[in-house]
């Protein structure tokens, strides 16, 4: 009886850490369907999102709703302006360039963040209590529920925006051929700017409602933002539900390795798991080869 | 108008400085060496806010014997080869008589062949026992060990009639440190640990671990490691309602600990320094005058709370001016007589140094604290 409820909880904390990680990889997977690029500055977003509402619930003791309502803003404020900044002023450049630049940026915001705000961790309280949801002998949090409300939400509102709206549709012909999307009339560098204030919006969404979880501080980015790349890269750049299944699939292995094996190979599995993707199936699990016509 | 007021103050000012190095003797030069930023800032930045206002207390009161101190503080952001840097040119550019520092382990270690070989006595304000063990000639420290730590945890177990127990340590430098100390004593003491689990320093979610730890029947639980992981593991067990008891190492005894862990951290026990239970002592204790002086200095002086990692440098400091007031100024006097220390009470415990001990302290230095209502209860 014990090992069957040890194993449900395996799973459902394996489940809740991986909607996590989905939640994160959408906003990778947003710039490069836009772009084409990786913005390795993304798990920055998360960080920012998580540590401005925490500064406004502390320091200018605004509620709770305000507070995330404002970290958001400030957050796309941020990626609009590294948008502007660092990616335009780049004409034509490789992607490979661009990602470098990405990292560069994320180094910085890092920093930045570090000499604002210091080096300490901060909590943020949970939206909906902390008493825990038994479900057959195993337990989640309510937070864990808002992590997966939102995951889906953000699906379904990615699905709409990309597949029937001219915006998105606009911003996928970006992606496929910039030069032909710029010849039938859309403008590339707005369509660019978008899709960076809509993952750094979803970012900064994403490190505040896994704050009350996770905790935040100036460096929970990195293995944040790692995460949310292997489950991006698992899911095939996917900005619906391939993302979601990769990130899932990811913290249950995750956490089924830590329970059968040892938690202390816990970082390894997930970076064993991007690099047989990247090499076996560069294209993601559930997604069909793409055909390039000539 | 008040451009000529700012010239006179300007003026006066400047006189009363020179005034000052003219007429005192040479002031007494004294290195420091702390880890101000990087990943251990958190040890680093209170030690050099202590030492600071430690000497300029010193410095108030008339310096030692007449002559000032002079502090020399440089940064090492935990980083082995910059606190070699910084070492080298405290003794040749600086010239310094004695070196406090440095804030951790690895930096420690790494500056120990220079200060021999300079025959520099070093107080070092990092826990790691390789420091002391075995003991070098001009090496000293003032920060209490896991191995006392983990003592004191196992010494309350066995008066608890627990003898099964789980560990769940941290995979870095200090959890790896408290892991190998919990395996090592519990033989010992006639603990049987039944479970030993990691969690990796940026991980954010230990439910996993704590499932496993919930079903093997133990009757304690012990994590070590720094925030916020062992927040998170109290959050966790927590959440899994689990309720047995749980155990923490002295690296959380802050207050940090408890507003991360909310909820979660009541009735965690952890071994800690005396300087959070500071005014709940008996007046018998014989730490107590250095404990509330030091308390209400830190918070005059940088309206936050003192920790026990300040205190490290509080000893130090501390035992350095005792030492020139019984010797002289010369390194090797100092050394000397930093050996001949006895029952000193500082913040860290009491210490008393002898040629085969360099670490000075007993498990004595540490007080078991629970944790109610959110605030530090003494367990006697």
């Amino acid at each position: 009886m014990n090992s069957s409820r040890q194993l449900f909880q395996y799973i459902l904390s394996g489940l809740s850490n991986g909607a996590i990680y989905a939640l994160i990889g959408f906003g990778f997977a947003i710039i490069h369907n836009a772009t084409g690029i990786i913005n390795f500055a993304q798990g920055e977003f998360v960080m920012l999102g998580g540590m401005l509402t925490v500064f406004f619930l502390a320091i200018l003791n605004l509620p709770l709703v305000p507070a995330i309502v404002l970290a958001i803003i400030i957050s796309t404020i941020v990626g609009m302006t590294f948008e502007r900044l660092a990616i335009r002023p780049l004409k034509n450049a490789k992607p490979l360039r661009l990602i470098i630049i990405t990292i560069g940026a994320s180094i910085f915001i890092r920093g930045a963040a570090m000499l604002i705000w210091g080096k300490d961790t901060h909590a943020l309280p949970a939206f909906s209590g902390n008493d825990p949801l038994h479900i057959a002998g195993a337990t989640i949090l309510p937070q864990h529920l808002w992590i997966f409300a939102v995951t889906i939400l953000i699906i379904i509102a990615s699905r709409i925006f990309f597949n029937y709206s001219i915006v998105g549709k606009a911003m996928r012909a970006c992606a496929y051929n910039s030069q032909a999307a710029s010849l039938v009339g859309i403008d590339v560098k707005i369509m660019v700017l978008l899709s960076f204030v809509i993952s750094s919006a979803i970012g900064s969404m994403a490190g505040i409602i896994i704050a009350p979880l996770t905790m935040t501080s100036y460096d929970v980015g990195i293995m944040l933002g790692l995460k949310g790349f292997c489950a991006v890269i698992i899911g095939g750049m996917s900005s619906g539900l391939g993302t979601l299944l990769g990130g899932l699939l990811l913290g249950l292995l995750e956490a089924l390795g830590a329970g059968f094996i040892s938690a202390s190979y816990k970082d390894a599995i997930a970076f064993i798991i991007l690099l047989l993707i990247l090499i076996i199936r560069p294209e993601g699990l559930f997604k069909k080869k793409e055909m390039e016509r000539v | 108008m008040s451009r000529n007021i700012f010239r006179i103050i300007f003026v006066l000012f400047f006189s009363v400085l020179m005034a000052g190095v003219v007429f005192a003797a040479p002031p007494i030069k004294i290195g420091a060496l702390f880890s101000v930023s990087g990943p251990a800032s958190f040890l680093g930045e209170p030690e050099r806010n202590t030492a600071e206002m430690m000497v300029a207390e010193i410095n108030k009161a008339g310096g030692i014997k007449g002559r000032k101190l002079e502090l020399i503080v440089y940064d090492t952001q935990g980083d082995a080869t910059k606190a070699v840097q910084a070492v080298n040119k405290l003794i040749k550019d600086d010239k310094v008589v004695a070196i406090i520092g440095p804030s951790t382990t690895g930096d420690s270690m790494a500056v120990i062949p220079v200060v021999e070989k300079a025959e520099i006595p070093l107080i070092s304000c990092a826990a790691g026992i390789k420091i002391t063990d075995p003991v070098k000639k001009w090496v000293f420290k003032t920060a209490q060990n896991d191995v006392l730590a983990v003592a004191k945890i196992y010494e309350y177990l066995n008066g608890q009639k627990v003898t099964k127990i789980a560990i769940l340590t941290v995979s870095d430098g200090f959890g790896s440190s408290g892991r190998e100390q919990l395996n090592l004593q519990s033989k010992e003491f006639g603990m049987q640990i039944i479970s030993d689990e990691t969690y990796g320093p940026k991980d954010t979610d230990m439910t996993v671990q704590l499932t496993k730890i919930r079903d093997s029947g133990v009757q304690a639980i012990i994590c070590w490691g720094t925030n916020p992981g062992p927040a998170v593991v109290a959050r966790n067990a927590k959440q899994l309602g689990i309720n047995i008891p749980l155990y923490m190492s002295h690296g959380v005894s802050s207050k940090k600990f408890i507003e991360l862990a909310g909820d979660g951290a009541e009735g965690v026990i952890l071994p800690s320094g005396r300087v959070i239970v500071a005014d709940q002592l008996p007046k018998s204790d014989p730490q107590k005058k250095a404990l509330t002086n030091y308390v209400n200095k830190y918070r005059e002086h940088y309206k936050v709370e003192g920790d026990h990692f300040g205190g490290h440098a509080w000893d130090a400091i501390m035992l350095l001016k005792s030492a020139i007031e019984r010797g002289g100024y010369s390194p090797a006097a100092i050394r000397d007589h930093l050996e001949k220390t006895k029952k000193f009470a500082g913040i860290g415990g009491t210490f008393s140094y002898s040629p085969q001990d360099h670490a000075g302290l007993t498990s004595d230095a540490f007080v078991l604290v629970q944790i109610k209502q959110g605030d530090w209860k003494l367990i006697k």
